[in-house]
């Protein structure tokens, strides 16, 4: 037992720090900026394509905003900030929305920036291509060009959540003058692509590294203060660590390296830890539940599941502090949104086995009950770690639980196309808003096969989906919360899935990296402001 | 007489050739059908892997998708429309990656050639060296010590032995760089270029040769021993010729041989350790260009690389038989 009370001082010492970290940093006085260098940064994996619009995968989401912008951006608390439009406003009645555009902006080739643009982005490429568009702009009739510096959005319902789903990274504006009359997906322009954002393309060698310039044209003088954005491909985690340890590359974001391992980076003189940056990006780590299996399929067997996992143990021992405990499946960083007066199961074998036994599931003469299978997404090891604390538990309950390992591809298609599992441990982003992150997972018609991260327990319940879809097109933002608060109370009764922890994904860069997080979106931001101190 | 002779030589190496060509385009076409079904056979395809990056899809839209890749044709219209285009050499579309196969694997081939030639070039040196110096120093300390250092480098994971050269050289010593082929952004004229590559590619190709080191130096040593026994050394022992003139001018030759079977059965097995060293180092070659496709059931990309790498084992086949020949002269190409 002696070891573990030291091991509990430090790690409280290292979130303490974090914090403290974080704290500074925002409150230091920022220095005037200087121009020029050269800032490299780590990416992985490598992306398919460049552009954002037509694919959404994470390193695209990264590079892409560099070169496209969106017509605005969000600060840490989700206010709107100017980007390509300078101006807007939503008419009472929620159905129209009218942006005033940046005059005098132009594409990287020369070519004028208009309000043609605009309209071609959101209706032919993020309307068709992009995979949440149809989604998000499901009532989004038609952009309006009144003149070349005015686009009008005209929606057949109101649609709030679109002001939450135009930054950057989500809704990067696209020339019209270069896709116009191609197919989007297979335009050679998304592998040098051309935007109005900070950095131009320069070159992409495949498995190495891509090279961004400077825009000397930027309409935001004098930003970029970086001449040169370099994104380093670097596959390995220890290889990656290594290259932060060096200096070779100056900035890494999201699951760089073992979690373990930061302790150690941190301590170096060079490098700095920040979790701030993530706001608009926010991770939950969820536990699903198959409903279409019959144990599974009565609410009191998946609460006491609920009650067998500890989360307080997760978040020291799996995510070393880089976690919160969860308590509703919408995360705390969504203020606007999220709620805590939900149902709670705290970690409570005991309470865990009457269920059961009231359950009608009886220990057996072997001591069990049944058994169940957890696969767990391979694209970290905090979810095989999560799996085996869950099996453990489990274990203790009378529910032996077999672990199964599998490639992203074989998982993918286990859980959301054959629906073969019986309990799942994933993640899943919060996306911005409720009605474009959170409603696949609980509403009746996203029950798709083939569809990954949608409606995966089999969950259809028409008091949900009546909530869902009545705060679909909810213009009032405090009936928005009600509704929603109602949403987590329904979720955290039924546990069609359960959020364990509110991820908190962390930045390592060099010390000398400065201005890095002066909105809500961090790494998915332009780097307009970025520079590097002399 | 002779140039008759010499005639006919060259008329069995053409009629040699042609057949062997024939025999591997048909193991090629055989090898492109089998590798197409086992890389189906793999749960979940490219839309699959995209939706999952992508988050928040809907149904329609990986529909779109799939008809846009052509996936939701059956499987062998898939197979046939795959083979015809083989057969005119053209390896497909890369859909996950937007670009021509061929095209693709052109960008990496370079990197992983030289690093393939590098380290078989230092493994069958080194190993032909160390497996002359231990065989001529059969049973003595300097002998098991090569043996040991030999064990040594044929049981340490390449993967684990390229982290710790890492640690030691780039991060302890700063001495050679740990990632990468070479300096990105820097303006250099080609002589710097090139010592530049040189000096990324010394940690990943000595890490990938010392498998083959190892095994190269045990044959070596067996083969040597093999052939000191032989009736013909015990003569040049008789007629007083030096210890090392036997060694290297009776001996090794005539040891050569199975160095020369192993190499042609090397380069096929360099692809595989490929991957690892590859990841470790960020080397940006054809293994983890191999990797990634797997991971992203990027067929037309996979069957492509491994195609590709079925060509350079049936070509290299070729060339042991042929060296065979030109070493030994008592085996006759037919």
């Amino acid at each position: 037992m002696l070891p573990a009370i030291p091991r509990l001082t430090r790690a409280t010492a290292f979130c303490l720090a974090i914090f403290l970290c974080a704290w500074i940093g925002g409150h230091a006085s920022a220095a005037e900026p200087t121009s020029g260098g050269t800032l490299s940064m780590i990416l992985n994996p490598e992306p398919a394509v460049l552009a954002a619009g037509v694919n959404t995968s994470s390193p695209v989401y990264t590079v892409s905003p560099k070169i496209f912008e969106g017509l605005v951006t969000y600060d840490a608390k989700f206010k709107m900030l100017p980007q390509l439009a300078t101006a807007w406003n939503v008419s009472a009645d929620g159905r129209t929305m009218t942006f005033k555009l940046r005059p005098n902006v132009k594409w990287h080739d020369g070519k004028p920036f208009t309000s043609a643009d605009v309209q071609y982005t959101f209706m032919e490429i993020l309307k068709k291509v992009h995979s949440r568009g149809p989604a998000t702009f499901l009532h989004l009739n038609a952009v309006q060009t009144p003149d070349p510096l005015t686009a009008v959005f005209r929606l057949a319902e109101p649609s709030p959540y679109v002001m939450r789903a135009l930054a950057g990274a989500e809704s990067p504006i696209m020339p019209k003058h270069i896709y116009e009359g191609t197919d989007p997906l297979k335009n050679p322009a998304n592998l040098a692509p051309i935007g109005t954002g900070p950095f131009k393309f320069k070159e992409w060698q495949r498995g190495s590294h891509i090279t961004l310039v400077r825009n000397p044209d930027y309409w935001d003088k004098p930003k970029p203060y970086l001449d040169t954005l370099i994104f380093r491909i670097i596959p390995d985690g220890a290889a990656r660590a290594v290259a932060l340890e060096s200096g070779a590359v100056q900035y890494g974001t999201q699951y760089i390296v073992p979690l373990n391992d930061v302790q150690r980076l941190r301590s170096l003189p060079n490098l700095a830890v920040t979790t701030a940056g993530y706001e608009y990006n926010t991770s939950v780590n969820y536990m699903e539940f198959n409903l279409r299996r019959p144990y599974l399929q009565d609410r009191r067997v998946r609460q006491a599941i609920a009650h067998a996992i500890n989360t307080d143990f997760l978040v020291k021992n799996v995510w070393f502090g880089f976690a919160e405990k969860a308590t509703s499946p919408v995360t705390n960083k969504q203020a606007d949104f999220h709620t805590n007066k939900v149902p709670q199961y705290p970690y409570d074998l005991k309470k865990a086995e009457s269920l059961l036994d009231q359950a009608g599931l009886k220990r057996g003469a072997d001591g069990t009950r049944f058994k169940v299978t957890i696969d767990w997404a391979p694209s970290g090891e905090m979810f095989r770690q999560t799996a085996e604390v869950l099996k453990q538990s489990l274990g203790r309950i009378g529910i032996p639980a077999e672990i199964r390992s599998s490639d992203n591809p074989t998982y993918l298609r286990r859980v959301w196309t054959d629906n073969d599992f019986d309990i799942n441990i994933y993640s899943a982003s919060n996306i911005a808003d409720p009605v474009i992150g959170l409603q696949r997972f609980y509403w009746s018609k996203t029950i798709q096969k083939g569809v990954s991260y949608s409606n995966g327990s089999g969950y259809n319940n028409p008091a949900m989906d009546k909530l869902l879809e009545s705060a679909q097109v909810e213009n009032n933002p405090a009936k928005r919360k009600a509704m929603y608060a109602d949403v987590q109370k329904l979720v955290m009764t039924d546990l069609p899935n359960m959020g364990l922890v509110y991820i908190q994904w962390f930045t390592i860069h060099d010390k000398k990296v400065k201005n890095l997080n002066t909105t809500g979106l961090g790494p998915y931001e332009s780097f307009s402001s970025v520079y590097i101190e002399k | 007489m002779q140039g008759a002779t010499q005639g006919a030589g060259r008329n069995r190496i053409v009629r040699f050739l042609v057949r062997r060509s024939a025999q591997a385009g048909l193991t090629l076409l055989a090898i492109a059908v089998l590798n197409f079904v086992i890389v189906h056979l793999a749960p979940g395809d490219a839309i699959d892997v995209l939706a999952g990056e992508f988050g928040g899809a809907d149904a329609q839209y990986l529909d779109k998708l799939r008809r846009s890749y052509g996936l939701d044709q059956p499987i062998y219209v898939q197979l046939f429309q795959y083979l015809f285009n083989v057969v005119q050499l053209n390896l497909g579309f890369s859909f996950r990656n937007n670009m021509p196969v061929f095209d693709l694997i052109m960008t990496r081939l370079p990197a992983t050639l030289l690093l393939m030639v590098a380290s078989m070039l230092l493994s069958f040196t080194a190993g032909l060296l160390l497996g002359v110096f231990s065989a001529r120093r059969v049973n003595t300390f300097a002998d098991d010590a090569v043996s040991v250092l030999a064990l040594l480098c044929y049981a340490t994971p390449l993967f684990w032995f390229g982290l710790m050269a890492i640690v030691l050289f780039t991060v302890k010593l700063n001495l050679l760089p740990g990632n990468g082929m070479y300096t990105i952004g820097s303006n250099l004229g080609w002589f710097a270029a090139t010592l530049d590559v040189a000096r990324h590619l010394v940690l990943p190709a000595c890490s990938l040769a010392l498998f083959h080191m190892a095994v190269y130096t045990r044959l070596m040593r067996a083969s040597m021993l093999e052939v000191y026994g032989l009736d013909y050394i015990r003569t040049a022992r008789a007629k007083g010729l030096s210890q090392r003139r036997i060694a290297f001018r009776h001996v090794l030759p005539n040891a050569i041989l199975p160095m020369v079977t192993m190499l042609g059965l090397q380069v096929g097995s360099l692809l595989g350790g490929a991957v690892l060293v590859e990841t470790v180092f960020g080397w940006p070659g054809l293994g983890r260009l191999a990797f990634d496709a797997i991971l992203q059931r990027d067929h037309n990309l996979l069957i492509g690389i491994l195609l590709l790498g079925s060509a350079l084992v049936v070509i290299a086949n070729l060339i042991t038989d042929l060296l065979y020949a030109w070493l030994d002269p008592r085996i006759e190409v037919a």
